[in-house]
């Protein structure tokens, strides 16, 4: 509740993530830590083929250039978190909506299942429960007691892992100090093997992500449809290709 | 098509103005009759039709239990192609639902006295069209059995809907226009229900009788009667345009290349007109058969019907062009792509059908003789609604196919769960129609005997000239 002195968000924090494509290398160890952490279910090889995957990031890969001198290009997209989010004024039951950090929060509880937010995001980064979602043994044994086990017919996307972005920020409170950069870090984050993504605070101007969110290499995804996204990317093909 | 079908030449009377219904030298009991007859007699046919249409809805509504037990994955829906069959025939029986008011009210208005014979089919087409829309909204949920949750009234979870949602908006247009309707529909049929009521007895009197509401036919009754239907018929014009106004914002609103344009609105209005006028021509060849009412639908009256589709499919060429002009030469990548998937790609079977069942009618309507031919006239205008509802399924489901990033495009096939359920609708809008024209008089009887007051016979020198008087 934002009411609640413990929990205030009454700040200027704006979460944002930053992808570095220069250090993407397409592993999709993101994509299992985020699978793990927040509870996702798989939907098994034909689902998947007819375009039914419920990964929450999705490394998009794109070809460069003719056979034989091809190279392949890895974009992870996940939900942008966007501050003018097209998806949230079409909900009809405010099943999605911004919260005062600038997270597009998604209540499944809320959600009936219209899909109009789906087809009102540019990124095509909401994802909905088809069916009612499995975890094949073992998978039962590891689901997150943080996070809900949605049911079929809702939509869910990226949180940015608002779990673990709430204990920290209760955590730190608890303890009477200020919340570290760096303290939060979302499943993917944690993963990456090659720190490809940063996460942090863009209304702090030291944090690592400010900083990077300042170099000549970034940008964000579709800029130009004034959604203002809230995932920044690094630009690939100039460090290290 | 057989002799008898012509319907210039069907007519008993030799007179050369009797192809005119409103100058038929005929009394008002025979008028009654020939209405209350074909009620009555129920043949064969009827009861089989009737059978037919049950067990389509039955299996339609064994699939929506089925899709509804399953969830959502049992459609061919995938991400991107978050909305398919339902939004597109969704949008087809809100547009289908346009022409009731369209003749009964517009017309009216305008005193063309063609309508009298079939605003009450035109009218009865806008309410069961509504019906089927509204099941559409309710079907494509994912979570059907929480639907209230976009009804706003007080509730325990402290939450208002979101009056921002064009799913809100069209919420609130299709009940005002379903209530509206109905009513309008309702209103105009109080005399003929009164009518029917002296002339039937067992259950069809004590229904009737109810339905009457106690008319007498005072003049009292008339002068409120007339009231009421003229305050309606301006009052619906507005609802009317707003519904598939708001209907075109579910998509236009949103940023989604080829969905986001600010023509979306006429255009689809327009389009609602234009098949909805289609529909009630198929309909209205398709009931004058059934229940042999050549006496009350003539040649004058599909003539006037034809030649309104032909316009309305002229102003929608117009503003098909004028949107699409501009996205073909704006050349946005995204748009361009939806483009050439269209006129080469995969959707282009279906472009050139839309394409075709769209444009050929309006040259065929221009022909008297394919305007007032029964079967020529319905064949002409079932393909307008194939074209209409291809032109719908391109929109709704070819736009989604293709997105900004190309990661993302996906394609979509329908599954025997989404046909079973628009077949529903189909089998459903057919079987309300079959029921309700046996139940209530399918032509308005007052207002043709109102209608023909204004005519008279006259001798001018030694010509016999139609005259007509100014009543309202």
């Amino acid at each position: 509740m934002a009411t609640d002195a413990n929990l205030s968000v009454e700040n200027d924090r704006r979460w944002v993530l930053v992808v570095d494509l220069d250090r993407c290398t397409g592993c999709q160890a993101c994509v299992v830590a985020c699978h793990a952490e927040n509870n996702i279910p798989v939907v098994g090889e034909k689902q998947a083929a007819y375009g039914r995957w419920m990964h929450w990031i999705i490394i998009q890969r794109y070809w460069e250039g003719e056979y034989p001198n091809v190279k392949a290009r890895f974009m992870p997209v996940m939900c942008q978190q966007c501050t003018e989010a097209p998806c949230e004024p079409v909900c009809p039951v405010f099943a999605t909506y911004h919260n005062a950090e600038g997270l597009n929060a998604q209540i499944y509880n809320r959600c009936i299942g219209t899909r109009f937010c789906g087809s009102a995001c540019p990124y095509k980064a909401r994802i909905y429960n088809w069916f009612q979602p499995e975890f094949p043994e073992p998978l039962t044994e590891q689901l997150n007691p943080d996070v809900t086990v949605r049911t079929r017919g809702i939509m869910e996307k990226c949180t940015f892992c608002v779990q673990r972005i709430r204990r920290a920020e209760i955590d730190s409170q608890a303890e009477g100090r200020i919340l570290a950069d760096g303290e939060i870090q979302p499943a993917c984050v944690q993963t990456c093997p090659t720190s490809a993504l940063v996460f942090g605070d863009l209304g702090d101007p030291d944090s690592r992500a400010s900083q990077l969110a300042r170099s000549h290499r970034s940008f964000r995804l579709l800029l130009e449809l004034g959604t203002g996204p809230g995932v920044i990317y690094l630009k690939g093909g100039e460090t290290n290709v | 098509m057989s002799e008898p079908e012509d319907m210039a030449q069907e007519t008993r009377q030799t007179t050369p103005y009797d192809e005119r219904l409103l100058l038929a030298e005929r009394t008002d009991a025979e008028i009654n009759q020939a209405v209350l007859q074909p009620m009555l007699q129920t043949g064969k046919g009827f009861w089989v039709l009737v059978t037919i249409l049950s067990l389509i809805v039955a299996w339609g509504v064994y699939a929506w239990s089925y899709l509804i037990y399953w969830g959502i994955g049992v459609t061919g829906k995938n991400r991107p192609v978050y909305w398919t069959l339902f939004i597109t025939t969704f949008v087809f029986w809100v547009g289908i639902s346009h022409a009731g008011t369209m003749i009964s009210a517009v017309l009216r208005l305008l005193k063309a006295d063609w309508r009298r014979p079939i605003t009450r089919g035109a009218e009865a087409m806008t309410a069961f069209a509504l019906l089927m829309a509204g099941l559409y909204p309710l079907i494509h949920l994912g979570r059907v059995w929480k639907f209230y949750w976009m009804v706003p009234y007080p509730n325990n979870r402290l939450m208002w809907p979101n009056f921002q949602s064009p799913l809100m908006w069209d919420m609130v247009a299709i009940f005002t226009y379903l209530i509206g309707s109905s009513l309008y529909l309702y209103l105009a049929l109080i005399p003929d229900m009164a009518m029917a009521r002296d002339h039937t007895g067992n259950w069809r009197f004590k229904l009737y009788r109810v339905l009457a509401l106690g008319w007498r036919g005072t003049e009292g009754e008339w002068h409120k009667l007339h009231r009421a239907l003229g305050i309606f018929s301006v009052a619906i014009i507005p609802i009317f345009l707003s519904v598939h106004s708001i209907v075109s914002w579910d998509f236009a609103v949103t940023i989604q290349p080829r969905w986001h344009s600010t023509i979306f609105a006429p255009y689809f209005v327009i389009g609602a007109v234009y098949s909805g006028l289609s529909a009630l021509a198929s309909i209205l060849v398709v009931v004058r058969r059934g229940m042999r009412l050549q006496e009350f639908l003539r040649a004058e009256h599909f003539d006037s019907l034809g030649k309104l589709v032909m316009v309305a499919g002229m102003a929608w060429v117009y503003f098909w062009f004028a949107g699409f002009i501009v996205e073909w030469y704006g050349n946005e990548p995204v748009v361009r792509e939806l483009i050439r998937e269209e006129v080469s790609g995969h959707l282009a079977p279906f472009f050139y059908l839309q394409m075709s069942a769209n444009l050929i009618p309006i040259a065929l309507l221009v022909f008297k003789r394919v305007r007032t031919t029964p079967a020529l006239l319905l064949a002409t205008t079932l393909l307008v609604n194939v074209g209409m509802f291809t032109e719908r399924a391109l929109i709704v489901i070819g736009s989604l196919q293709r997105n900004d990033l190309p990661f993302n495009w996906g394609n979509y096939r329908p599954t025997w769960v989404e046909i079973s359920i628009v077949a529903m609708t189909f089998a459903g809008f057919a079987l309300l129609y079959t029921l309700f024209s046996r139940i209530i008089p399918f032509v308005p009887v007052w207002e043709i005997k109102e209608g023909r007051l204004r005519y008279t016979m006259r001798r001018i020198g030694r010509l016999l000239v139609p005259t007509a008087a100014e009543i309202d």
